[in-house]
């Protein structure tokens, strides 16, 4: 496993404001290996979507900048897929159209259309939204909504999988399902995932590493937990088990001890 | 239980569910047909009441009886007019069979009807106006909007010109329109008359801006989310117009070209009138001039009938629009 495959260096961004610039983001580093899950935390308004919005180009940092293969991003393109946090489907295309869309841009030329219509179907069983594909999104619950728009960025092959909260506007229970399939998929599929979430249950379950971020302005990375569990993980076993809890508490420690909440410290 | 009893009750709630179905219907044709012909009636009685207490100097003013009345003479007006038109292609036809049978090589003449123009040919006219005049307006109003929601440059450059044309009266554009067609639409074998294609051109320059204005404001406010979608996918320009901008954007530009159309066939009338160009407009103001004691009533007619042709060309549009529209659960009205 190559260990630099997406490196993130020396990254900074500053936004323009009516009166100075506000630098959001200063010195963020970190190397992600090939097939790795990383997710990123930290306090609201600390910079964790802009740095995935800096990776995925839709953002141009002020200083540094990103390798991924060993070619600078310089602009959005379908090597990095989004999930973005309320799905972003198309409301006016069905479930089978919103993936069409995207596998027709990756593989126009690769694929025949009776190849396509097979990757479409078999990226869309693997999220079980396959009895859905003439539904329109208006016509879907929440978390079939963000399953869909999980295949759409499957279905694209991305080098890397850049998810903002996939999961956060969703209820517990469904939340759990997806967490699920997500660790199913990816043992399977080997993708390389940078998840947001503000859920430390959720970070510990899924990661390999754990990123947390400082809070802004200027916020950098703080601390890098390595989780090393082995996979397949259940979380009902992992309920009890000692090593768990142990870097559920490393990760409390570092949000609710070292980097108070700032809305708390306004109050 | 036995099975009577079991029938019993199938046929008793098979009753209960008939009984709701009726109640609905009732509630339906309450709410279709009954309320809106009660608001009619009251109007109808109130516009006799006002119209018998108005005398102006062409007479009583006409109530809904003597609307009515002229409606009917207009109507066969009309028939007469067709009845003659068609007997005098018969004659000409025959003149020219014998010229014919005379002399085989007999160079003929077809001669075309010139009828005076009847109330229902003037409604023709104006429904044709109004269609070529919106035509071109949407032509030119959708794509520049798209190209103005799209560039926030583009945008600053175009907005002050289309803030000022705006308010603009058809009126004050009508002599200018009159002209430049004049100057410019020169054939010896024209497609179209030239009074057609300056009222045409009037509703043209008069509809182009409610759309123009809907449409930037339609793409301009295309979800983020959805951009970004496009710009990971490095959708190119045209897909991207033809898959995330247009069917974002569709409600607000049929909100736009309803709004387009109502203005459109407003103006059409005021043109007609003003520059005497053939329809509607030109056919009030004829009967204004003649001043008989029938006058009134004619006119209207004419009023009612323009304003429930506005109010079917909107139908049209509110029917298009519910059909182009992919949030089959939102209320259009
Ligand atoms: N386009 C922008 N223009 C100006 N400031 C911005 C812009 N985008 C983000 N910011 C600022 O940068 C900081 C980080 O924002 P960001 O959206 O990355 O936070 P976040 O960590 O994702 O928060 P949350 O968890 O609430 O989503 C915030 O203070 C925000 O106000
Ligand atoms: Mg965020």
């Amino acid at each position: 496993m190559k260990n630099n495959y997406l490196e993130i260096s020396q990254v900074g961004i500053e936004f323009p404001t009516d009166s100075e610039p506000f630098r959001a983001l200063q010195n963020v580093n970190l190397t992600i290996g090939k097939g790795q899950f990383i997710s990123l935390i930290g306090h609201s308004g600390c910079g964790k979507s802009t740095v995935l919005n800096i990776v995925a180009g839709l953002y141009e940092a002020t200083e540094g900048g990103v390798i991924l293969e060993g070619r600078e991003v310089n602009e959005p393109g379908p090597d990095r897929a989004v999930v973005f946090q309320n799905h972003a489907l198309l409301p006016w295309l069905t479930v089978y159209q919103n993936v069409e869309l995207a596998v027709k841009c990756v593989f126009k030329k690769t694929k025949s259309k009776a190849e396509m219509r097979d990757w479409i179907e078999h990226n869309l069983s693997l999220v079980h939204m396959d009895h859905a594909l003439n539904k329109l999104p208006g016509e879907l619950s929440g978390g079939m909504k963000q399953r869909v728009g999980i295949a759409r960025c499957l279905a694209m092959q991305p080098k890397v999988l850049l998810m903002d909260e996939p999961f956060g506007a969703l209820d517990a229970l469904t939340r759990a399902h997806l967490q699920d399939s997500l660790m199913d998929i990816q043992q399977q599929l080997g993708n390389t995932v940078i998840m947001i979430t503000h859920d430390v249950d959720e970070a510990v379950l899924l990661s390999d590493r754990i990123v947390m971020m400082t809070n802004g302005p200027a916020a950098s990375i703080g601390e890098v937990l390595s989780i090393n569990l082995p996979r397949p993980r259940d979380r009902v076993v992992l309920a009890d088990d000692p090593d768990f809890n142990n870097y559920r508490q490393q990760v409390l420690r570092f949000l609710y001890e070292k980097q108070k909440n700032p809305a708390a410290k306004a109050a | 239980m036995s099975a009577t009893a079991i029938k019993l009750k199938i046929a008793q709630s098979s009753d209960i569910l008939t009984a709701a179905n009726l109640r609905l219907l009732l509630d339906k044709i309450i709410k279709m047909l009954a309320l809106p012909g009660f608001g009619i009636l009251v109007f109808l009685l109130l516009w006799q009441l006002v119209a018998n207490n108005i005398v102006t100097s062409l007479g009583q003013f006409p109530g809904p009886t003597q609307v009515w009345e002229q409606s009917k003479t207009l109507v066969a007006e009309h028939q007469r007019e067709r009845d003659k038109e068609a007997s005098f292609y018969e004659r000409q036809e025959k003149r020219n069979a014998k010229k014919l049978a005379k002399k085989p090589d007999a160079v003929i003449k077809i001669r075309a009807y010139t009828g005076k123009a009847t109330f229902v040919d003037q409604i023709g006219t104006s429904l044709l106006t109004v269609a070529f005049g919106f035509f071109v307006a949407t032509l030119v109003a959708v794509p520049l909007g798209i190209i103005c929601g799209l560039s926030e440059s583009v945008y600053r450059c175009v907005n002050p010109i289309i803030q000022t044309f705006k308010p603009v009266s058809p009126l004050a554009w009508l002599p200018l329109v009159t002209m430049v067609v004049s100057a410019l639409y020169v054939t010896d074998d024209p497609l179209f008359e030239k009074a057609f294609l300056t009222s045409a051109f009037t509703v043209a320059l008069c509809c182009l801006w409610p759309t123009v204005v809907n449409t930037i404001v339609g793409v301009a406010s295309i979800d983020r989310d959805l951009i970004n979608v496009s710009r990971v996918l490095q959708l190119s320009a045209t897909v991207h117009i033809r898959k995330i901008v247009i069917p974002s954007a569709i409600p607000m530009i049929f909100t736009g070209l309803r709004l387009s159309l109502a203005t459109g066939w407003m103006v059409l009338i005021a043109a007609e009138m003003l520059a005497q160009n053939p329809g509607l407009g030109k056919f009030i103001w004829d009967e204004f001039q003649n001043g008989s004691s029938n006058s009134l009533g004619r006119i209207m007619v004419a009023v009612l009938v323009i304003g429930v042709i506005g109010f079917i060309l909107d139908s049209l549009m509110l029917a298009v629009q519910k059909r182009v529209s992919w949030d089959k659960q939102a209320i259009l009205r």
